[in-house]
């Protein structure tokens, strides 16, 4: 349907539109008009990306005289593969209806490993040996060797891509990554340079956070974006931890004896250098010298990963003297690592803050502030220089130098915690030194500052006035969105007693209770016999879900479920789980119905939607606090408090509702859709907790359903399956506000209408 | 048109898409002949018409060439086709004299009232192979076309279904799996000595070979050249054992001395290969490894390590360690994936692991070509997924109709089910103190105010209880109890499968009979006497089953039998009626149809 909002006319790729989805357009459009920043809260189901996308995208075709540009920030390759199918869909309705006006170049960018299409490289096993293994093809001094040498392996994708030059262009179209590679092949081209380099014009870019975010990579990628450009953070209610993990480093002894590797490597290197072409080295402390700590036009293929600490950080000036030469250089590595192991070396927690850290390298180490800060740069420029390729096997000089770039250049925001062990395995010594940054807003600012929009929305961004705090923005709109529903799709409930009607809950002294244990069990064994489909299950933790699992085994529960559907289980290997939530999607496909096991800090709630008949309940168990004896944590919660006025104890269930909310919010896809959740715990029920969940849920949870126990909860999860499974109007012109609009009702509302009819 | 030789110009041809070899047609009084115009040409033909069963033509008017088709006893069909119509019918006529017996002439409307058409040799080969999988129908068959109550076509004309159907499906569906894990089936262990006992079935033998590929290879490779079958299943279970005890340190110490053993404590290669495979085609909306290969931030060392919301992986010797819940997962992915190997071929461990090599090596080679298919469906169904249902317009989806493999079983439990349910609602609604309550409220209303009027008549609640109490008596403990069991299970099971073979008799009586009406023809006029005589007999063998069952099933039985024979009374009641009418009907126009 084609609709107008003011003098934008909108292209929407479907007949009717929920009254949800064009209000938030309108807000939407209110910020762009603004040229400002914004907070969108709008529940999971009434298809916000689409909306978005149709928005922005069509206010790019409106405004031609001054384009702009959509970077559309996802926290996975997954949901970025999502995103880039629901743009497909969108783009072509509006090439049907606008004709090649409409064409746009839309592209998804993600890494080495995902993109490319070498067979030599991309079997290599992980991230960083696709990274080195491409390098060791494509670096600027392995091409011009094989100028010389034709038995010098190359990459004949890059090398065709690099012939092409200006030619190698993608036409107008939408590109997913499984997209990119297939053209790639076409044409022979490397779709991974390809696409880093069609990023400057492309209309629409989907990439992942850490491509604005985090300093490393958004230096490489993403430093030539043009001010016009409107930022979407999509999913982003965890968009603070994201930044502060963007900025923090952790160095382990294993870090430290790899340093130590890695440093003897680089000196035979030097020396090897010094015996067949010392003018080189030379060359480099020339430009040193003359206060160039990069040469300026590295080619593509050659960049690393970028400086950690951001853009406006980074010092302009000449790398002091005393580390100019890479001998000396090499000195005051090896000093900074004999320092943090003896430091590594402590049998208590100690805390400290960048300021005395630094002091006391400087008194007993002698290496000065200004050294620190210019480790990475130094340590590229050398890496640069000795033409190493085999990148992966200097990670860990690499994290070294991005430790000591971010102790040199931060003073505030950060702390320095070293632990001896692991507090909840307090038996095996594991020390890690940890350089953690507390504040979110330091990662995300140069993203506010550069772009004209920055669009920041979720399902669950409750308490909506936090998150501007905590991310120190000033947004033009924010808004919360409630669900008109037709029905009532979705049923939360609120389970405090198991079937023989004692307390249930994670609590840490209950936790491990046999009779909660029990009732957990019994819970899931009677609900999967009337739930048709799929069934999925959050726990608090790992540790937590694997006790669980196993008590559960042997007394037989286990066995009770798998009379009625498959069981499938989020395990920390990545590879596993994928595989077994692509079967648990086939058992729900073909009608044998499935449960699935996760957790609700893993990596199956962080994007995995559940959504129709493979989610007809999410069952919380527990509420996923963190582990609050966390020094980490502490560490942060105090800086909140000291800097923001958060309280902890607000923060701490703040974090764990918005987790909760989330896991429970992978069920419902749309207002056709319908589920049922449970938050199994008794503390769900006390009103400071319950409170923070987000708005949409808390209108569905009736008051009779806020303290329930395992046969009530049966009851009425039995009618609410009766009562969706009835035909319904989908409009909702029964109950008098419609639910749903078609062209004809969008046209009526004209420009404020919308505002009158949802509240 | 002489009757005696009939002469045409035709083409010969084995098949109707045949060409054709032209020549031309004489018919003799008892043979046929065909003389190519080529007299070289190989096709002659010189047959008598004798050997002709069954003749077929096309009809005037349908936009087909005029053919005939002559099939021989030896099922081989030979096609002429002719100039014209005319032709075609003069020799269709020739031959239908000649074929047909000398006294009673084909009248060819009546005749199409018997499903009298001769089957195909395969029709007969599929109709045997259809008797052989299915005792049921076997017997059936036995019992009315060996006992001449139906002829053979008049029993498979009532299939025609069943022999389109599966002919068009060749492959059958096959029964899937047990969700719940057989293999994790607990060890017997005896309290007085170190014993312990793990019992093996050839079913968990199939479950822990296409669980535990590299087990299975062990087993084809070292059974029994190597170890012993007890041998090899001993150390299997020993390092099972081992394992499930979570005794890390003795299952490295075992292994070290023994490579057999650690084959089955070492991670499954053939596993992690497959897995390998699978995770390039998996959908990539739910792609987390690709994930992992885009995520900057961790990388080793980057990021925080100790937060409270991460955890830390137990450390642990990586070799030896296989958790339950890889175990499930692995478990239900071969679950849902189902086994190729039929029931009937669980006998013993040496035949589970050859049928599962086989399949195997049948999988990978189809496999392969059906994974650019594969790719393409999946891209096809993200798209769809992605889109939005209620905002858009209807969209048609195409579902497997469903087959249910033993409706009975099906239908049965559902019932138990929801009978269960029923009871327990009932159960729940109201306590037992509230009842009581109730009752007393009642007794001392009618104390006060004094019984008026009887709520129902003596006689009627008399009748009504004891009828109540007699079902209820013996079925009230056994109905109902679990789903999947049904009254028919609670019977003897001779007795079960007598009452059963009735049933499905008695069902193709009536099929028959009913069919039969309105009567037309002498034939199915016959027919239905034979039928009658049938259902008459049939009706005093279940009186007799009534009589001899044990006491207290009886009821049950009568329960279970009077549908039946309130079927068999109706068609009687109605043959009667029928013959009734028939005769007075007879005496009216005695020249009627007979």
């Amino acid at each position: 349907m084609k609709f107008q909002i003011e003098e934008v006319t909108v292209y929407f790729p479907y007949d009717n539109i929920y009254p949800e989805q064009y209000t938030y357009m309108v807000e939407l459009k209110r910020a762009l008009d603004a040229k400002g920043h914004c907070l969108l809260e709008m529940p999971t189901g009434t298809g916000k990306t689409i909306a978005l996308l149709s928005l922005i995208t069509s206010y790019a075709l409106a405004k031609t005289e001054s384009p702009i540009k959509l970077i559309y920030c996802t926290r996975t390759v997954h949901e970025m593969e999502k995103t880039l199918a629901e743009l497909k869909f969108l783009h072509n309705y509006q090439v049907k209806h606008l004709g090649a006006a409409a064409k746009m170049l839309a592209i998804g960018l993600s890494s080495r490993k995902n993109l490319c299409v070498n067979p030599k490289v991309s079997s290599a096993e992980n991230r960083d040996s696709v990274d080195a293994a491409c390098r060791k093809l494509t670096a600027s001094w392995v091409r011009s060797m094989a100028a010389e040498n034709p038995n010098q392996p190359t990459c004949e994708f890059y090398e065709n891509y690099d012939r092409a030059a200006g030619g190698a262009v993608l036409p107008a179209g939408v590109y997913t990554l499984e997209d990119l590679r297939a053209f790639g092949k076409e044409k022979g081209w490397c779709p991974y340079f390809l696409a880093r380099h069609m990023v400057q014009f492309a209309n629409v870019v989907v990439y992942s956070y850490q491509y604005l975010l985090d300093p490393k990579v958004a230096g490489i990628i993403s430093k030539e974006m043009q001010k016009e450009s409107v930022v979407v953070f999509d999913e982003a209610h965890n968009i603070d931890n994201v930044c502060i993990e963007a900025l923090s480093v952790s160095v382990r002894r294993q870090t430290l004896e790899g340093a130590i590797r890695n440093i003897s490597r680089i000196e035979n290197e030097i020396d090897r250098f010094k015996d067949i072409d010392a003018g080189r080295l030379r060359a480099e402390y020339n430009r040193l010298v003359e206060g160039l700590a990069l040469r300026g036009d590295l080619s593509a293929s050659d960049a690393w990963l970028a400086n950690p600490a951001l853009p406006d950080d980074i010092l302009r000036q000449a790398v002091p003297g005393n580390i100019r030469r890479a001998e000396h250089f090499l000195h005051v590595l090896r000093r900074l690592v004999q320092y943090l192991k003896v430091k590594l070396d402590t049998d208590k927690v100690e805390k400290e803050s960048p300021v005395s850290f630094v002091a006391s390298i400087n008194s007993d180490a002698g290496i000065d502030q200004k050294a620190l800060k210019f480790c990475y740069d130094r340590l590229h420029s050398l890496l640069m220089t000795l033409e190493i390729t085999d990148t992966d096997e200097f990670l860990h000089i690499q994290t070294i130098c991005d430790f000591a770039t971010l102790v040199g250049t931060y003073a505030r925001g950060f702390s320095i915690i070293i632990e001896p062990f692991d507090e909840r395995m307090p038996l095996i010594p594991d020390p890690v030194l940890q350089l953690c940054c507390h504040d979110a807003s330091l990662a995300i600012k140069p993203v506010f500052d550069r772009f004209q929009s920055v669009v920041i929305t979720s399902g669950t961004l409750s308490p909506i006035d936090l998150y501007p705090r905590l991310l120190n923005f000033h947004p033009v709109v924010s808004r919360s969105f409630k669900m008109s529903l037709t029905r009532d799709c979705i049923c939360p409930m609120v389970l405090t007693r198991g079937s023989d009607q004692l307390p249930v809950s994670t609590k840490f002294d209950m936790r491990s209770d046999p009779g909660v244990v029990r009732n957990y069990g019994k819970l899931l064994v009677e609900m999967v016999s009337i739930v048709p489909d799929g069934i999925v299950c959050f726990f608090v933790s790992y540790s937590y879900m694997d006790g669980i699992i196993n008590s559960w085994n042997e007394s037989g529960i286990l066995k009770d479920i798998m009379q009625h559907k498959l069981v499938f289980i989020e395990t920390q290997d990545v590879v596993e789980t994928t595989l077994a939530l692509d079967n648990y999607r086939r058992a729900c496909d073909c009608g044998r119905g499935a449960v699935f096991f996760s957790v609700a800090r893993g990596k199956v709630a962080e994007g995995i939607d559940f959504d129709r008949h493979y989610g007809r309940l999410v069952i919380m168990f527990g509420v996923p606090f963190q582990y609050t004896e966390s020094k980490i944590l502490r560490a942060r919660l105090e800086y909140l408090r000291d800097t923001f006025q958060i309280k902890e104890g607000d923060f701490l269930t703040f974090d764990a509702l918005r987790q909760a909310a989330q896991c429970v919010g992978r069920v419902i896809r749309s207002k056709a859709d319908y589920g049922m959740m449970i938050f199994a715990d008794k503390r769900y029920s006390r009103h400071d907790k319950r409170s923070k969940l987000p708005g949409w849920i808390l209108s569905h949870l009736r008051d009779a359903n806020l303290n329930l126990s395992t046969d009530m909860a049966l009851h009425i999860a039995r009618e609410f399956l009766r009562k969706m499974a009835q035909p319904y109007e989908k409009t909702g012109s029964t109950t008098g506000r419609k639910t749903l609009l078609s062209q004809e009702d969008v046209e009526k509302l004209g420009g404020n209408g919308a505002q009158e009819m949802l509240y | 048109m002489s009757s005696g030789q009939v002469t045409k110009r035709v083409k010969y041809k084995t098949s109707v898409k045949d060409a054709g070899t032209p020549g031309r047609l004489s018919l003799v009084k008892e043979r046929l002949l065909f003389r190519p115009n080529n007299p070289n040409s190989a096709s002659k033909l010189d047959m008598q018409f004798k050997y002709i069963t069954n003749h077929r033509y096309t009809k005037e008017g349908s936009n087909k060439a005029p053919m005939l088709n002559l099939t021989s006893n030896q099922g081989v069909s030979y096609i002429f086709e002719f100039e014209r119509y005319e032709d075609l019918h003069i020799c269709r006529d020739f031959v239908g004299r000649a074929l047909a017996p000398p006294v009673e002439a084909p009248n060819l409307g009546a005749s199409s009232q018997i499903p009298s058409e001769q089957p195909s040799r395969d029709d007969l080969l599929f109709r045997a192979r259809l008797l052989q999988d299915s005792s049921e129908l076997q017997k059936l068959h036995q019992q009315f076309v060996g006992g001449g109550v139906l002829t053979e076509a008049e029993f498979w004309a009532t299939r025609k279904k069943l022999l389109e159907k599966d002919s068009n499906t060749k492959s059958k569906q096959r029964g899937g799996l047990k969700s719940s894990v057989l293999g994790e089936s607990k060890p017997l262990i005896d309290g007085r000595t170190n014993r312990v006992t793990f019992n093996l079935t050839p079913e968990i033998v199939r479950e822990i070979f296409s669980e535990k590929p590299a087990v299975h290879r062990a087993y084809l490779n070292f059974v029994p050249s190597k170890v012993t079958e007890k041998d090899f299943w001993t150390k299997y279970f020993r390092a099972e054992y081992l394992q499930r005890s979570k005794n890390i340190a003795a299952a490295i110490a075992e292994a070290a001395e023994d490579e057999e053993l650690a084959i089955f404590l070492k991670p499954d290669d053939i596993l992690a290969n497959e897995t390998r495979r699978k995770i390039r085609r998996v959908d990539p909306t739910l792609d987390m490894e690709a994930d992992q290969g885009d995520d900057y931030s961790h990388l080793p060392d980057h990021g925080i390590l100790r937060d409270g919301s991460k955890e830390v992986p137990e450390p642990g010797n990586e070799l030896y360690q296989r958790t339950l819940l890889q175990d499930l997962n692995r478990h239900a992915a071969v679950v849902l994936q189902g086994t190729p190997i039929d029931e009937e071929q669980l006998k013993d461990t040496q035949t589970v692991a050859e049928a599962l090599e086989r399949s195997k090596q049948e999988r990978s080679t189809a496999s392969k070509d059906d994974d650019s298919m594969a790719d393409k469906e999946r891209l096809k169904g993200i798209s769809q997924a992605m889109t939005i249902d209620d905002l858009r317009g209807s969209n048609d989806h195409h579902l497997a109709p469903l087959w249910i493999k033993d409706p009975r079983d099906y239908f049965d439990s559902q019932q138990a089910s929801s009978f269960r349910t029923s009871m327990e609602a009932t159960k729940g609604s109201m306590s037992s103190q509230e009842a009581y309550g109730l009752l007393r409220e009642s007794i001392s209303q009618i104390k006060s105010v004094g019984m008026n009027h009887p709520i129902v008549a003596p006689e009627v609640a008399q009748k009504v209880l004891s009828v109540l109490t007699h079902n209820i008596s013996s079925t009230k403990y056994n109905l109902g109890k679990k789903p999947g069991e049904s009254l028919l299970d609670s019977l003897p099971t001779s007795v079960r499968d007598e009452l059963l073979h009735h049933h499905i008799s008695i069902e193709e009586l009536m099929k028959h009979f009913w069919s039969s009406y309105p009567i037309t023809t002498k034939y199915l006029n016959t027919k239905v006497t034979k039928l009658k005589d049938e259902m008459s007999k049939m009706d005093s063998q279940l009186q007799k089953l009534k009589e001899t069952v044990q006491p207290d099933i009886r009821h049950q039985i009568t329960l279970l039998i009077r549908p039946m024979q309130q079927a068999l009374e109706a068609a009687m009641q109605h043959y009667d009626a029928e013959q009734q009418k028939r005769a007075s009907k007879a005496r009216e126009k005695p020249n009627g149809y007979s």
